[in-house]
């Protein structure tokens, strides 16, 4: 475990040491702030409206106490989304879809010695293949958290008002009500610490594949179990921290 | 030229390589051969400074790179071409995105200056109209060939190559082995093949390093190779039966040969002794032809003599 962590330490210094030119990493980085943001939108998207949805048809479900307004509902859905869904469920279903497929296609170099034609020709291949890797994505998940917010708000608003168990008014009365701005700052502190994280172990995970197909496959599983580790962890301690 | 000097390298307990030195020298092919699990690639790898010896020294061209400073080493790394076993071709890029890669990378050349190199480069592989294809769909030979223009696009000082026709049809592997060899001398550059297929050796082996646990053996020729009296060169060049039988076959005709010579000699001493029938003279020197009709039709031909 301590040998791991040192290792990674050590990684991710690598990938600051003869970076490529600025013009070059741009490139890549907005190369891969496609391929990770654009193609997570569908199921970001997807994820967070029905995320929303629930929240609210739940919420309403316990909410049988004559005495709360309705526009609770409305309250407990926002907060809830901004403070926890949103960031940390988002960054669990891209450490599924985005670290498997960054571990992947790392692993899948290295074994096939992409990544030694790389070292061959003088790149820091760490720095070539990652460090664009981690910048976009801490540039794409705070912007795929805010599209998350708004989905799920609007997926409770949805959900709520065809049910019936609220009205348009009173959703919208709760989701103004309260309204703390710090709180969209922390959720967006969250999905940068998030994603430096999920790119990073991700990127650990894919870089030191050593053997064959089989463990590409075991390098991707690992690298999005302890990305969800790593999230879980880093949620309490922000959340210990900032709030 | 490249100067390797005693290097060594281990993986946990097992001593990979153990205490390799050698000259590499420019304008030839250079191979190391050996069997599997000699340690070939390892040596490579560690001239090229993808793994670092445990002790020992690689000097290209007089630079010291081994431990040198890291733009050095760099510096050195930007000469170097390399054709891996995989062929590693980038497989998300298409072929002309490939070999452009390292021209994009380390040189200064504008776009138009890149897509002129890199046409050359393909024609020359014989890839020309090859450009938008993408490495899924190049045969194993193909990607070879791609592999050798994006190492030999930078201008490179130093090919290396691993297992350069590792999984190709005999064929397809000799085209390959004669590209490299062309390019070496065409552009004069020193080229190190790691290989354990006796037909490169026959073929395109300038100069060759054998390998054995570890340790260089043997080192020669290809025309001394066959004559080499290293037993365990011996058992790996001769491990194929094909190549027994040519040995064999070899051995038979040099025996015969000999022995010609032998009966030539003898027939001369005679000759000076005793002055011989001009027809005698000729038959003891000239190749007897095999006969046709057994020993009756020698026993006819020689009482015609008679």
């Amino acid at each position: 475990m301590l040998q791991s962590l040192g290792k990674y330490l050590l990684f991710m210094s690598t990938l600051f040491i003869r970076k490529e030119s600025g013009r070059i990493l741009f490139n890549r980085t907005i190369d891969e702030a496609i391929l990770i943001g654009i193609n997570s939108i569908i199921i970001v998207a997807i994820v967070s409206t029905f995320i929303g949805a629930v929240t609210c048809v739940q919420v309403a479900y316990n909410l049988d106490n004559a005495f709360i307004p309705r526009s609770t509902i409305g309250f407990m859905v926002r907060e809830m989304t901004i403070l926890e869904l949103a960031p940390t469920i988002t960054s669990i279903v891209l450490a599924g879809k985005v670290g498997s497929s960054i571990a992947g296609g790392l692993g899948t170099m290295q074994i096939t010695e992409q990544v030694d034609a790389l070292e061959v020709m003088g790149i820091n291949s760490a720095s070539y293949l990652v460090l664009p890797k981690v910048v976009a994505a801490i540039l794409v998940f705070p912007m795929l958290v805010i599209l998350a917010m708004f989905l799920s708000i609007l997926g409770g608003y949805v959900a709520g008002t065809l049910s019936g168990e609220v009205t348009a008014q009173e959703y919208i009365t709760g989701i103004r009500d309260q309204f703390i701005p710090y709180n969209i700052t922390f959720a967006l502190i969250k999905s940068v610490v998030f994603a430096f994280l999920i790119s990073s172990i991700s990127s650990f995970r894919g870089y030191y594949t050593t053997g064959g197909a089989l463990e590409v496959g075991a390098a991707s599983t690992a690298a999005v179990t302890n990305s969800v580790i790593a999230i879980l962890i880093g949620d309490f301690v922000l959340a210990y921290l900032l709030l | 030229m490249i100067e390797i000097h005693n290097i060594h390298k281990a993986f946990g307990d097992k001593k990979v390589l153990d205490g390799v030195s050698g000259v590499f020298e420019t304008g030839k092919t250079n191979l190391l051969l050996g069997a599997s699990g000699t340690g070939k690639s390892v040596l490579l790898k560690c001239i090229v400074g993808l793994i670092k010896p445990d002790l020992g020294s690689v000097t290209f061209d007089g630079t010291y790179f081994t431990n040198n400073k890291l733009d050095i080493r760099q510096e050195i790394r930007r000469k170097i071409g390399m054709l891996f076993q995989s062929s590693a071709l980038f497989d998300s890029m298409t072929v002309e995105k490939n070999v452009e890669f390292p021209l994009k990378m380390l040189t200064d050349m504008n776009k138009e200056e890149r897509m002129e190199r890199v046409n050359f480069c393909l024609k020359r592989v014989g890839l020309e109209g090859s450009n938008k294809k993408m490495p899924a769909e190049l045969s194993g030979g193909m990607k070879k060939r791609v592999g050798i223009a994006r190492a030999i696009a930078p201008h490179c000082t130093y090919l290396f190559c691993d297992e350069p026709n590792s999984g190709l049809d005999p064929q397809t592997a000799l085209k390959i082995d004669e590209l490299i060899k062309e390019i070496t001398e065409e552009y004069n550059i020193t080229t190190i093949i790691v290989t354990h297929d006796m037909n490169s050796v026959i073929e395109i082996g300038d100069k060759i390093f054998f390998l054995h646990e570890g340790k260089k053996l043997w080192e020669g020729t290809r025309d001394e190779i066959m004559d080499s009296n290293i037993k365990e060169l011996n058992e790996f060049i001769f491990a194929n039966r094909l190549m027994r039988d040519a040995k064999k076959v070899e051995e038979e005709e040099r025996e015969e040969e000999e022995e010609r010579q032998h009966n030539g000699q003898l027939s001369a001493s005679q000759g000076k002794e005793k002055a011989p029938s001009e027809e005698t003279v000729e038959t003891q020197d000239e190749p007897q032809p095999e006969n046709p009709e057994g020993p009756a039709a020698t026993t006819q031909t020689g009482k015609d003599k008679v």
